[in-house]
């Protein structure tokens, strides 16, 4: 089944705008039958104004085991968090 | 609600009404048996969302039919107090589900048509009329656009899957001819510009179903005999199955609810 349908990962992009955000992934044997698959899917409530599907394969991801050395000097690194300053309304999203 | 069926006094506009109505509950019902069993989950989504689609749009047209009959009559009335020979949807929607080419094929054959019919209808004098094509037709190009990206990939697929939608298509066509029929009273309503005439949207009908076959590379099945009767309640044996399991509960539990 996933030789003939492979699987793909599902963006959407609220109502209220920002960025795509990864939602789920979905088994589909081609570009528009994801989309379509993607819009059942994922956007029966009222979800989504704009849809991406990425094939899996097509993401380049992490290694676990390379976890302490990617993530874990940060956490001493407090001075990188915007805590310290007042953001200014005007600014508005950041 | 009473167990016995309801007798109707119907006005032309509430017997146009009711069977374009029995079309959408009729497909609806039948896209809902699918639910659970199609090849995978994500296509079982998908007809379940179309089903739901055609339930509502049936659902609005029962509810305007029951309010220009004005005889104290619900949407629900309609749909499960009403024998066999009082539904008057086409034949093509009653057929069994067959495999999922035959499913999909009558989907397509329907959109096809309903879609640019939902699209006239939306420039109807009656602002209800014309609100529920404007509706519909955003869903019905939706199932177009499906129903048809499917017919390509199994025509176009593999030697199996290719024959198995032929045989679809080659079964279903003789249903096609009563997609466009308007009865003597249909014919009132399209002169006054309520109701679009089905017979007007054959040759885009035409276009449309031949380009897609086409891309499929599926043969057009020749100009033949047409299968009809259901417009005006003769129905094959599948639809007499078909709503006793639809009408289950209210035949056996009148008035239940929940």
């Amino acid at each position: 089944m996933t030789e003939i349908t492979p699987l793909w990962e599902v963006f959407i992009r609220s109502r209220n705008g920002l960025s795509h955000k990864h939602v789920g992934s979905l088994h589909a044997a081609d570009a528009p039958l994801a989309l379509q698959a993607a819009r059942d899917l994922y956007t029966r409530r009222g979800e989504g104004l704009s849809i991406w599907v990425v094939p899996s394969k097509s993401i380049v991801a992490s290694d676990p085991a390379d976890k302490d050395m990617l993530f874990e000097p940060t956490a001493s690194k407090i001075y990188r968090h915007p805590t310290f300053y007042d953001v200014p309304e005007e600014v508005g999203h950041m | 609600m009473a167990s016995t069926s309801i007798s109707l006094r119907l006005t032309p506009i509430a017997r146009y009404l009711l069977r374009r109505a029995d079309d959408g509950l009729i497909l609806g019902h039948r896209l809902s048996e699918w639910c659970g069993h199609a090849p995978m989950m994500e296509e079982d989504v998908a007809l379940a969302n179309i089903a739901l689609d055609l339930i509502g749009q049936a659902r609005l047209l029962y509810g305007y039919a029951a309010e220009t009959e004005a005889a104290g009559h619900t949407e629900d009335d309609f749909a499960y107090l009403r024998d066999v020979d009082a539904y008057e949807n086409i034949l093509m929607v009653e057929q069994p589900n067959g495999d999922f080419a035959q499913t999909i094929a009558r989907l397509f054959l329907y959109s096809a048509f309903i879609d640019s019919y939902w699209r006239r209808l939306a420039e109807s004098s009656d602002t209800t009329l014309a609100a529920i094509g404007a509706k519909a037709e955003k869903e019905s190009a939706y199932h177009l656009r499906h129903a048809g990206q499917w017919v390509i990939r199994l025509g176009d697929g593999t030697s199996e899957s290719h024959q198995r939608v032929q045989k679809a298509i080659d079964l279903l066509w003789p249903f096609t001819g009563e997609l466009f029929e308007a009865d003597a009273d249909e014919q009132v309503l399209i002169a006054k510009g309520l109701v679009p005439d089905p017979k007007a949207l054959r040759e885009n009908w035409q276009t449309l179903t031949g380009q897609v076959l086409c891309q499929a590379t599926l043969t057009v099945p020749p100009e033949n005999w047409m299968q009809r009767g259901g417009r005006h309640g003769n129905h094959s044996e599948h639809l007499g199955h078909l709503l006793s399991e639809l009408q289950f509960l209210q035949r056996s539990y009148p008035g239940a609810t929940w």
